[in-house]
């Protein structure tokens, strides 16, 4: 078993007096994927945030390696290799699609006191640029205003946005939200390809992504970890089938 | 700066470089405090149009470069450019770094509301005290000497083309650096500060240096405003005067370097008709610019898109 690279420990947040993530300890390594299920509000959108430091935990604590980043702001931690996407997609509208992932790789070189020379002329940028636009699918699309893309090219471009940033660590939260069954297959055999060289974290709501995709799976409700284990051991654990995966879900499983 | 613009930017040097041949003593002053307040329109635009931060104080900084020109100037002989100019900056984009680094902590209206209380703070410092005049102000009694054999900036067909050249290398320097890595991250912000911040970006840094970057812009549109006029009061960074400068952006276009001049020359001009017409003219003034935000939400640079717009669809605009 590899040592793992992100390790959340008794992770929790509370907004006034909802308790939105409550004691939530789980450990993401190389090269495998971990799927966070659970019903909408059950919290999993604000453990990403918590991880990704666009929300401050209350309590618990976050390490990345041998670093603690529990109070780290987001840039650092995205810095530190850990990327992440949105649920609702947020890419910029306005600019291409090459922009959106040449601006993505620029962030990770030192770039602040670059004032002069065109930001295209930075021959590493554009290459990794070009890789994370090729890897998704979306090579043919670069000069496209990001708005005229499909939803589900949309939702490529999100991931390819993190992938222009190099990380070690990928948090996608719903990747597949709002795709049709091809684009699905599509994401899902990328993501498949990922997790090769990647720590990701899949928040998912697509049961048969999840499965087909996840090394391990947690399942939150109400803030709390219900379950945690290999698929088969949660596909068969019966707290987790009355409480969450409903009959309907039971019988697809 | 959109490729599609360059002809127009060459026709406007090209006839502000002749415009002196042919124009009375008047219109050449005219011109001149056009182009100053064309250089504070593009410092605001900067972060306006580009960084999105909408300010309501940038007249401090135009006045704190002012006032400094003012208080260091000799009584009689005239100041040195070489010497006075870079004070009057620094002062300037000390006062945008103190500032900045309190009000971008704030975002949104709260963000407008702090840039002006700062500003009317500046204001009444100058206004209250007898540090310059107070009320009254301070005059300057010559031109700044830029010590080049043959110019000589009393002259005001030499101040003019001074005033050009400073146009000139503030409107370039700006198209160099929205261009550059930086610029690109600014222009990012604008658009979803939160999306940058995720990928990584430090953003307080960037919005901080260009918030130092613009004061100091607008230091050296203020540091001519107080040279020609020779005359220095609390008026240059009211509330009004803020208010003004943003208006000439939304007039002319803002996000566009070639919108802010158009901007400035724009309201001064129509600003001289209108009060030629009526004593009220400000009241024509708010319905030409209500009219115009109506009509051209992206200001008088979208007359240019507006005949542009049918051949192109849009997802292909940021084609390159």
């Amino acid at each position: 078993m590899t040592e793992p690279v992100l390790v959340a420990t008794g992770l929790g947040r509370r907004f006034g007096g909802l308790v939105a993530v409550d004691d939530v300890t789980l450990a993401l390594t190389p090269q495998s994927v971990h799927a966070v299920i659970g019903p909408n509000g059950a919290g999993k959108s604000t453990l990403i945030n918590l991880l990704s430091g666009d929300l401050s935990p209350s309590t618990g604590t976050i390490r990345l390696g041998a670093l603690d980043i529990t109070r780290w702001p987001s840039h650092r931690i995205a810095q530190h290799g850990v990327a992440r996407s949105f649920q609702h997609t947020n890419v910029f509208a306005a600019f291409s699609t090459f922009e959106n992932c040449r601006l993505a790789a620029q962030s990770h070189h030192r770039n602040f006191n670059r004032w002069f020379r065109p930001a295209e002329r930075y021959a590493d940028w554009n290459a990794a640029a070009e890789a994370a636009l090729a890897i998704v699918g979306l090579a043919g699309r670069s000069g496209i205003a990001a708005a005229a893309l499909s939803h589900g090219e949309r939702r490529a471009l999100e991931i390819a946005m993190a992938l222009a940033t190099h990380p070690a660590v990928l948090l996608l939260d719903e990747p597949l939200a709002g795709m049709g069954p091809e684009e699905s297959k599509h994401i899902v055999a990328l993501l498949e390809r990922l997790a090769g060289d990647h720590a990701i974290l899949l928040v998912e709501h697509d049961m048969d992504a999840v499965f087909a995709l996840a090394d391990r799976l947690t399942v939150m409700v109400n803030g709390r970890i219900l379950a945690s284990g290999p698929p088969e051991a949660i596909r068969a654990n019966a707290d987790v089938q009355r409480a969450y995966l409903g009959t309907e879900a039971v019988s697809a499983l | 700066m959109k490729r599609s613009l360059l002809p127009w930017l060459i026709l406007a040097a090209i006839l502000l470089l002749l415009f002196p041949a042919v124009a009375e003593k008047f219109y050449l002053q005219l011109v001149t405090k056009i182009m100053i307040l064309s250089i504070f329109a593009l410092s605001l635009d900067l972060l306006v149009g580009y960084t999105g931060l909408v300010s309501l104080g940038h007249a401090a900084y135009f006045g704190i470069a002012a006032y400094t020109y003012a208080l260091v100037s000799p009584a009689a002989d005239p100041a040195n450019v070489w010497l006075t100019l870079p004070l009057a900056l620094a002062a300037s984009a000390a006062a945008a770094l103190l500032v900045g680094a309190l009000v971008l902590r704030t975002s949104g209206v709260y963000f407008i509301m702090v840039t002006l209380a700062f500003a009317q703070m500046a204001y009444y410092f100058f206004h209250d005290t007898r540090i310059a005049g107070g009320s009254d102000g301070i005059y300057v009694n010559t031109r700044p000497d830029a010590l080049v054999p043959g110019v000589d900036l009393a002259n005001d067909l030499h101040f003019y083309y001074f005033v050009l050249a400073a146009l000139a290398v503030v409107f370039a320097l700006l198209a160099i650096i929205l261009r550059s890595p930086f610029g690109r991250a600014l222009q990012g912000i604008k658009a979803n500060e939160h999306r940058m911040r995720a990928l990584g970006f430090a953003t307080l840094r960037y919005k901080l240096a260009a918030f130092v970057l613009a004061g100091t812009i607008a230091g050296l549109a203020g540091y001519l405003a107080a040279a020609k006029e020779g005359y220095v009061n609390p008026e240059m960074m009211a509330w009004h005067q803020s208010g003004t400068v943003l208006m000439m952006l939304i007039l002319g276009g803002m996000g566009t370097l070639l919108g802010a001049v158009l901007g400035a020359f724009s309201y001064v001009l129509l600003q001289e008709w209108f009060s030629a017409l009526t004593k009220h003219w400000q009241l024509l003034m708010g319905v030409f610019i209500v009219a115009a935000v109506l009509l051209l939400p992206q200001g008088l640079i979208g007359l240019h898109q507006l005949r542009m717009k049918p051949r192109l669809p849009r997802a292909e605009d940021e084609r390159d």
